[in-house]
């Protein structure tokens, strides 16, 4: 079937068969290999994209359901070579160890900052509870996401 | 993990739906939020031949109340209920359920509906949708019909709809003044299904006896469990301490629970007392005004 989506204001049309999963379109078709396979069993999260503005477990929907829709991965973030403040609040936190879910977690992180603006601690590890880590432990994630709504409070885009 | 190979069909109204539904049989699902079904193809326990997309219908996303009902389209999703200014305020017990499913992730794709259709005894709006006495509308190719939840369950991911009938509505008669509900559910971890909940929605009459009371369990039996001589206790009583303690400990005798991974029965059942009188509990005090 013909897929044609928006990713990161680019778009893309490709012929798949109905059963291939969004992630595996994203990185093994377009090969926009930021996004990761973690679990594969829709708990891990790191392989959350934005579906039509709202973080989704890419391996968890069809590549035919994106059909038309708008999509965004964490190729999208950095902006002229800037890093986005979700991205510099998790260099300057060391908000990752390994890296592995630092693209879902970023993905999570620039929706949720889109809504709260000055979160507290007990919001943010809400908003970041179906993006695991099994590194950091949260406490530099936390941070680094503080760090991101402080940026955006002044005026970071 | 690759699903086996269906044939995607993505119509854009009910009728279309239904049509498709009756014309294909048995060997079509429907999707709506998938974050239940998809990960069962995955693991291959599920492989229909035909997939129904209903997510391109227009008008099914609403959450609103009408005519003293709140009324939840089949496309509304669970993060939608959280963000709901009308459910916040007049429907705590269901911001509490949709709190607590899954994880936020899963949320902006998983359906109310959904939760209801896949009857999954492990999913949480089942026991909330008892307690509130809810009934859902299912469209089928000779138009529609309302079944109560109470009577939509018949196993474990089996219910009361024909293989081409869709649940388009959840329809749920609006609390009179002086009612609070709350779910309380133990999990082992984020987004796992619950070890045990317990929904309660009361309504208190103007000497503070229990006019109505609905209570409903997760979890601990073969479909979602109403708690009916729970229900029958609490009605025309005063809930003091004494009475909130026997309506739990009947609450617990009507649990099913078997033992497993999550625990042994007894302990699951032990579960089921304690979370309904703390669910009792923070009903009460809602419909005393609290939050």
């Amino acid at each position: 079937m013909r897929v044609e989506v928006t990713i990161n204001r680019e778009r893309y049309a490709s012929d798949v068969e109905p059963r291939l999963l969004l992630v595996h379109l994203i990185r093994d078709v377009l090969r926009l290999t930021g996004t990761h396979i973690g679990c594969d069993t829709t708990h891990c999260g790191a392989c959350t994209v934005l579906l039509d503005g709202r973080p989704v477990k890419s391996c968890t929907v069809f590549a035919v359901q994106a059909h038309g829709r708008e999509l965004m991965t964490v190729e999208g973030l950095e902006q002229d070579g800037n890093l986005h403040p979700v991205q510099e609040g998790f260099m300057q936190e060391h908000g990752l160890q390994c890296g592995y879910c630092t693209p879902g977690m970023l993905m999570t992180s620039y929706a949720f900052l889109r809504k709260a603006k000055d979160p507290t601690e007990d919001e943010i590890r809400l908003a970041i509870s179906g993006n695991l880590c099994r590194c950091t432990g949260y406490v530099n994630i936390v941070k680094a996401i503080q760090h991101a709504a402080a940026r955006l409070r002044q005026g970071g885009t | 993990m690759i699903p086996a190979a269906f044939e995607y069909h993505v119509p854009t109204s009910i009728a279309e739906a239904t049509a498709l539904l009756t014309r294909l049989g048995d060997d079509a699902k429907v999707v709506s939020g998938g974050q239940s079904l998809i990960p069962l193809m995955k693991l291959r326990l599920a492989t229909p031949r035909h997939l129904v997309d209903i997510n391109r219908i227009p008008g099914l996303a609403y959450i609103r109340q009408a005519d003293g009902v709140l009324q939840i389209g089949a496309l509304a999703r669970e993060s939608d209920l959280e963000d709901s200014d009308l459910i916040g305020t007049r429907y705590p017990i269901l911001a509490d359920t949709s709190r607590v499913i899954a994880d936020p992730l899963v949320r902006n794709l998983a359906t109310v509906c959904g939760n209801l259709a896949h009857a999954d005894p492990a999913n949480d709006h089942p026991a909330t949708m008892l307690a509130l006495g809810a009934e859902v509308v299912a469209a089928g190719p000779n138009g529609e019909r309302r079944i109560p939840v109470r009577s939509l369950f018949t196993g474990p991911f089996t219910t009361t709809l024909a293989p081409d009938e869709i649940i388009v509505e959840i329809r749920v008669p609006a609390p009179p003044a002086r009612s609070g509900g709350a779910y309380l559910k133990l999990e082992r971890k984020v987004g796992d299904f619950a070890t045990a909940a317990v929904a309660a929605q009361l309504t208190l009459g103007p000497d503070g006896a229990c006019q109505r009371a609905g209570i409903g369990l997760t979890n601990v039996g073969a479909t979602p469990i109403e708690a009916g001589r729970a229900e029958r206790f609490l009605a025309g009583k005063r809930p003091d301490d004494a009475v909130i303690r026997q309506a739990a400990e009947l609450a617990a005798e009507e649990s099913q629970p078997t033992s497993d991974l999550r625990g042994p029965a007894e302990y699951k059942r032990d579960l089921v007392r304690v979370l309904a009188a703390r669910a009792i509990r923070r009903a009460l005090e809602r419909a005393g005004g609290g939050r």
